[in-house]
């Protein structure tokens, strides 16, 4: 990993992605830095990708002492409580990590995610954070974002069997193929805060229910305090009262966001270890795009719901005339079109 | 999450995994998180390096070993107290019956190849179990849902035939490069290292189809005490140089055509050769004769490089002296294995002369071996979102939810913002030979073709049975197994040498046969209707299968035009699975039954109504995801033997 050619180690074991997006991709791979912070099942889905596709390193934070909540999709830990009884979730996930790529750099960091400063993200090349209070992850984004050099930020929350992933890469500007050449595409993306302050009203017709039924929890845990997925059946009818109070200060129909599907997910706190691996695996993707700089990424959220099986894209941002027109600019320039 | 219900479902299931790689081990690690209990799983492949950027089980000290049980004992480590079955065998096995598939709930495929896939879907069918299929490639996926009487069975849309490419355009009119590939792996180094007495086209000249054995085939013998490094001289120049000659001879072929040009080694600047003799004591001395390397020897580092002429010329005769001083026993039985560097190295380099000669743009060693190994590019995400998609299917499975039932299509590029592309089943295709056994035509030249032809060309290759028994009314005029009476042998070996209308039951126009495959529980009525002649080049098999829907888009196609200004005496077809030149293709059906109501009842379910729209403008890559790793090569020769099956 000296950064010019493979090693031959290193060819003959990623020979068959390398048919996929080429060395060059795969030398940016090898020097790139990721930051997970949050261990669901569904991060450790990603860090397994992530590891496999050969990062130069992986930081993990999760101080959190392990439960079997947390083992239930978590396929990096054996299942034998005086072994995880004396380590937090994440160096035992490390350990493991390891295993799959002695490439790869796997470390642990502990401390609370929202206590480090902007210097800190400096070091990573993307950061992708779960299970994080809504503020948190508003301002960890920031700081993704006062970073001198790009630091792509991606959160991830999976609530009974759906997903829901956000991708911020700022001003981002990335190669693809059109036909038989490459040609160069650039798009701006907004920040969470950003994305979900755009009035619902203003948003595009028929967006994905899911997004309307995650904000309207996230407020509420919000407002009570309450810890990242830290809900219950029980909460319904408040949730309902918020959602209410929500529609009508956006004007908005309360149908957008149905009673059933904020009753799933409220209720729905263990995780789905087929949804870990579809979103884990979308989010893989993702981030190996945005390290490599090739290909369309997904702007800016990502749904998935294995009731209906869709695994929808939507654009959520400000519609202003300027930013539309550039938008716009990018669309005929170079993204195709369905 | 799981409900109650699921997860009692799931906890009382029995579940059948085929297939321990990409798939198979997200697959196994999904099923175990999700509380299934008692898992069976075959594969027959042992743990290669290549699969440990995706196949994130397996560890570089498990190399060697069996896939299926090192995968059980790496998920048993977070999930003890679950039961893995594993078996290390070919799903194809006599033991894995109809019986032993009904023992099961539902039926979780993560194959590589087309034969075995249809195999199980068979098996499935007779033992009326459900299957859930899969495939990947790259950044494409795609779960599929089949249920007998419900759904369309796995082969109710017939999946592309392997490409194939006219043996002239091999022999004497390549214009890409895969053509320069197949004439350096299935021609070349099977005449140079394969079996001697296996017939060859490499001296086959398109104005001389008799195939008349002449003095030229002495070439490739090396003579006794010749001395290596003439020998490859020699070879270069008859194969690059002569040959091209005699080609030119014959102008018709070239009035519409770039010529190719000679290439003798006194042409290419190899005047490094000569120096490298000595080289040889610097050459590491290993055991493992699948490292020895010309490249390594001459100082080629990095297989992404496109060589030179010079250098590809180096390396060819490199190659050449190292596979006789080094692995001289291994000469006379060797075949191309992708994994065998020396191998890959020769017919890199064999490739890009001829390349040249032609024009054709030349390849990197890394594109070459891709290209000659029918190696499909992977990676672990989409394996991780299919397994997903798998798991999500088999819960509805086995709680029998069949108004959803999914076809779920994972895209590289978003079509109407789906990345994730859900579609509903459709019925039963009435025509499928397989699942509705809807009587089959065959025009055949009942006077001409042995039922040899029948057997080989229809039986295995068309219909894709493996022990299959022949039948005129209740005379059994073929069938193959174990425990035949030497009489009823006899009788058959005789048979296979007949024409069909010669047969002891003659078969003749208006004759209805019955072929039947015992273990894939697979009965098949073919309606005969004799035929005198068949175009050489269109119809090379001289018999033609009708009543299987035939995938729309035809890569023969462009095969034919191809041989539009070449002679029509050969016929051969030389068969390869060619990775580069995959391409999006419309499902048949969709076109055909776009209109068309299914019998699943309607779901009321108001996001539906997206989904029958979605079907139509979607190209859906099937074909780019049923492609796969180390598929047989086949070359037929005008009697339509099998000259060389390879692979599994």
């Amino acid at each position: 990993m000296n950064g010019e050619e493979l090693t031959e180690q290193e060819t003959a074991l990623y020979d068959r992605q390398i048919r996929v997006w080429g060395v060059d991709a795969q030398r940016r791979l090898s020097k790139s830095h990721i930051l997970v912070s949050g261990l669901t099942g569904t991060v450790v889905e990603f860090c397994k990708n992530i590891v496999l596709a050969g990062v130069g390193s992986l930081t993990l934070n999760d101080d959190r002492p392990v439960t079997t909540e947390l083992l239930s999709a978590n396929f990096l830990i054996p299942p034998d409580e005086s072994v995880y009884r004396e380590k937090p979730l994440a160096e035992l996930c490390c350990d493991s990590l390891k295993d799959f790529n002695p490439m790869v750099r796997v470390s642990v960091q502990k401390g609370d995610l929202s206590s480090f400063d902007v210097h800190f993200f400096d070091k990573f090349d993307a950061v992708v954070v779960s299970s994080c209070s809504l503020n948190t992850k508003k301002s960890v984004n920031e700081k993704c974002r006062k970073s001198s050099k790009r630091v792509a930020f991606y959160s991830v929350d999976c609530r009974d069997s759906c997903g829901e992933l956000f991708v911020d890469l700022q001003d981002y500007t990335y190669s693809k193929k059109k036909i038989d050449e490459m040609t160069e595409c650039r798009l701006q993306f907004p920040s969470f805060e950003e994305a979900i302050a755009v009035p619902w009203r203003s948003l595009p017709g028929r967006l994905s229910k899911l997004y309307f039924a995650m904000r309207v929890i996230e407020r509420f845990e919000e407002l009570e305090g309450r810890k990242p997925g830290q809900t219950s059946a029980a909460d319904l009818p408040n949730v309902l009262n918020l959602r209410k109070e929500l529609c009508e200060a956006h004007s908005l129909s309360e149908s957008q966001m149905p009673d059933a599907l904020i009753g799933r997910l409220l209720a729905g706190t263990r995780e789905f270890p087929p949804v870990c691996a579809i979103v884990g695996g979308i989010l893989g993707q993702e981030v190996i795009k945005a390290i490599c700089g090739k290909g369309d990424p997904i702007k800016n959220f990502f749904f998935f719901d294995a009731m209906d099986g869709k695994g929808i894209i939507e654009d959520i941002a400000k519609r202003d005339n300027e930013a539309e027109q550039f938008q716009i600019g990018c669309l005929e320039g170079c993204l195709e079109v369905d | 999450m799981a409900t109650e219900q699921q997860l009692s479902a799931i906890k009382g299931s029995k579940v059948l995994m085929v297939g321990a790689g990409g798939i198979g081990c997200e697959l196994l690690k999904t099923l175990a998180l999700s509380e299934f209990q008692d898992i069976h799983i075959i594969d027959m492949d042992t743990i290669e390096v290549s699969n440990l950027n995706r196949q994130f089980l397996f560890r570089q000290s498990h190399v060697g070993q069996s896939k299926a049980k090192v995968a059980r004992d790496a998920v048993l480590k977070f999930r003890p107290n679950i039961s893995i079955t594993p078996y290390h065998a070919n799903v194809k096995d006599p033991d894995f019956n109809v019986d032993f598939f009904k023992r099961f709930s539902v039926v979780l495929n993560g194959l590589d190849n087309l034969d075995a896939r249809r195999h199980v879907n068979r098996l499935c069918l007779a033992a009326g179990v459900p299957l859930v299929e899969s495939g990947t490639t790259g950044f494409l996926g795609q779960v599929t849902v089949h249920v007998k009487g419900r759904t369309e069975c796995y082969e109710c849309q017939p999946k592309p035939a392997p490409k194939t490419y006219p043996v002239c355009t091999i022999t004497s009119t390549p214009s890409k490069f895969v053509h320069c590939i197949v004439w350096a792996k299935d021609l070349l180094f099977a005449k140079l290292f394969g079996d001697k007495n296996q017939e060859n086209d490499l001296n086959v000249r398109s104005s001389d189809a008799s195939g008349s054995s002449e003095p030229a085939e002495d070439v490739f013998e090396r003579k006794k005490d010749e001395d290596v490094e003439e020998y490859g001289r020699r070879i270069y120049d008859h194969v690059f140089g002569h040959n091209i000659e005699v080609a030119l001879s014959n102008e018709d072929t070239w009035k519409k055509r770039n010529k190719p040009r000679p290439i003798y080694i006194k042409d290419v600047a190899l005047a490094e050769v000569i120096q490298q003799n000595g080289n040889l004591d610097k050459v590491p001395v290993s055991t493992d004769p699948l490292s020895v390397s010309a490249m390594t020897t001459i100082g080629l580092k990095n297989p992404q490089d496109v060589w030179s002429l010079a250098e590809n010329s180096r390396v060819f005769l490199e190659a050449l002296k190292l596979f006789f001083l080094k692995r001289g026993k291994e000469i006379g039985n060797l075949s191309f294995d992708k994994d065998d560097q020396l191998a890959v190295e020769i017919v890199t380099a064999a490739a890009n002369i001829r390349a040249s000669s032609f024009g054709i743009p030349l390849h990197s060693l890394f594109e070459a071996k891709g290209i000659a190994g029918n190696i499909v590019h992977a990676v672990a995400t989409t394996n991780a979102v299919i397994a997903g998609l798998i798991v999500i299917e088999a819960i509805k499975v086995l709680q029998d939810d069949v108004r959803n039932y999914r076809m779920t299509y994972c895209l590289e590029h978003p079509s109407r913002k789906m990345l994730l592309m859900p579609v509903e089943p459709f019925e039963p295709n009435k025509s499928c030979y397989v699942c509705s056994e809807t009587p089959l035509t065959l025009e055949i030249n009942t006077s001409r073709s042995k039922l040899r032809d029948f057997v080989e060309k229809i039986v295995k290759a068309k219909l894709g049975m493996s022990q299959p028994m022949i039948m005129h009314g209740h005379a059994l005029l073929y069938e193959v197994g174990d425990g035949l009476e030497e009489d009823m042998a006899t009788t058959y070996a005789a048979n296979l040498e007949k024409v069909l209308a010669q047969l002891p039951s003659p078969v003749t126009g208006g004759t209805v046969i019955m072929v039947e495959d015992l273990q894939q529980e697979l009965t098949c009525t073919i309606n005969i209707k004799h035929r005198e002649e068949f175009d050489g080049e269109k119809e090379p098999d001289g018999m033609i299968l009708s009543g299987l829907t035939e995938a729309l888009v035809q890569k023969n196609d462009e095969a034919s035009k191809e041989n539009g200004a070449s002679t029509s005496n050969v016929s051969e077809t030389v068969s390869v699975e060619a990775e580069e030149d995959d391409e999006l293709q419309i499902l048949p059906a969709v076109s055909g039954l776009a209109g068309k109501k299914r019998k699943l009842p309607d779901n009321a379910n108001s996001s539906n109504s997206d989904l029958s729209g979605v079907i139509d403008e979607t190209k859906i890559p099937r074909k780019a995801i049923d492609r796969e790793d180390s598929e047989a090569v086949v070359v037929l020769d005008g009697n339509g033997e099998r000259k060389k099956k390879r692979g599994q």
